[in-house]
């Protein structure tokens, strides 16, 4: 380390670095909490039938449960690969 | 009425059984009927830090179980005679904590007029700290301004507002206050350690207090004497004003600010 690397290292905020994760990690883990413990075998289950038809992305499959009122709606997405792409498994 | 607050944080070590302490002997001191519980069952403490661990003869589970009556349980602090502490059991079987028994525990200390429970959860999410946090109107989320005890903090809220009576009851949410321990300023100011601000934004409650990191802490629980009664303590008077703000007094907060270098530190560092 050079003299002048001496001078410009200043102590890093650890701080701000803390709250920075905690700030991501905490509004993930709040967006999965309440939603059903079932979803991330349901996502998977339905990840492998839509593959004996669609070779899809293991992202492609998007599942959320929405509170709208007094009831919950399942929302399933399932992005289809571009035409062209695209080859229906056998 | 009777208030039932949980002391809770999820996380070990940040200081649940110190605050569950020091609060219930600031209540009493205000003349307020209070019982303190140890829900850790299997790894009863309170007692050590209230200072009456020679005078546990029955517990919590004995209670429970009909092997005596609460009054026999409940052992009477001896600095305050409206203050009576709940010692948990020993037993290794963690089974031994139930729901039912737990609420006929509950509903005679509300038939004997105490004016206040606090229950001291054991670390963690399990049944004990479950059961801790189960018939609660009120929870003290004790957090350490460091990355880990946050997130089980956030973790536990989340269990407070679903897995509660209140909660399942449609009551509304048990109410919540965020209690800072191991506070310190001077780290703070340096940028080594998240301050109040920092927490109460990402967890987004109330602060109800922050108790600065203390000598005085140690000192107490080595004495069994509740850091509250420390004078010379900030950490006591910190539990005073939580104490005062648990009352629905409003005292802003002390000891968060960094203490002044003088020149002399300034220079050598410190």
């Amino acid at each position: 380390m050079g003299i002048l690397d001496f001078f410009k290292a200043r102590p890093k905020n650890t701080a701000n670095v803390a709250k920075e994760r905690l700030r991501i990690i905490v509004a993930q883990e709040r967006a999965q909490r309440g939603s059903p413990d079932y979803l991330p075998t349901l996502r998977r289950e339905l990840l492998e039938v839509i593959k004996k038809y669609v070779n899809v992305d293991p992202d492609a499959v998007l599942i959320n449960v929405e509170r709208d009122g007094d009831h919950e709606v399942l929302e399933l997405s399932v992005a289809l690969p571009e035409k062209g792409t695209a080859s229906g498994a056998d | 009425m009777t208030e039932i607050i949980v002391v809770t944080s999820g996380k070990g070590g940040v200081g649940k059984t110190t605050t569950s302490a020091s609060l219930s002997v600031g209540l009493a001191k205000r003349g307020k009927k209070v019982a303190v519980i140890d829900f850790d069952v299997g790894l009863r403490n309170l007692d050590l830090i209230m200072g009456c661990e020679r005078r546990v003869v029955y517990d919590f589970v004995n209670v429970i179980h009909g092997e005596c009556t609460l009054k026999q349980a409940l052992i009477k602090d001896k600095r305050y005679d409206t203050l009576f502490v709940l010692a948990a059991s020993q037993t290794r079987d963690k089974d031994a904590l139930t729901k039912e028994g737990v609420e006929t525990v509950l509903n005679g200390l509300r038939e004997d007029g105490f004016d206040f429970v606090i229950c001291d959860s054991p670390a963690g999410i399990e049944k004990g700290a479950a059961l801790a946090m189960y018939f609660a109107d009120q929870a003290v989320v004790v957090v350490n301004p460091e990355v880990s005890s946050v997130r089980d903090s956030d973790r536990i809220l989340g269990l407070l507002s679903s897995k509660t009576r209140k909660a399942e009851l449609g009551e509304g949410a048990v109410s919540q206050h965020l209690l800072l321990t191991r506070y310190n300023p001077n780290r703070v100011e340096s940028g080594d350690m998240m301050s109040v601000k920092d927490v109460q934004e990402i967890l987004g409650i109330e602060v109800i207090g922050v108790i600065p990191e203390s000598e005085g802490v140690l000192a107490a629980s080595n004495a069994g004497v509740p850091v509250i009664l420390d004078e010379s303590s900030n950490a006591g008077h910190a539990y005073e004003d939580a104490v005062a703000r648990l009352l629905g007094e409003s005292r802003p907060l002390r000891f968060i600010d960094a203490t002044k270098k003088g020149l002399f530190a300034r220079i050598f560092g410190s």
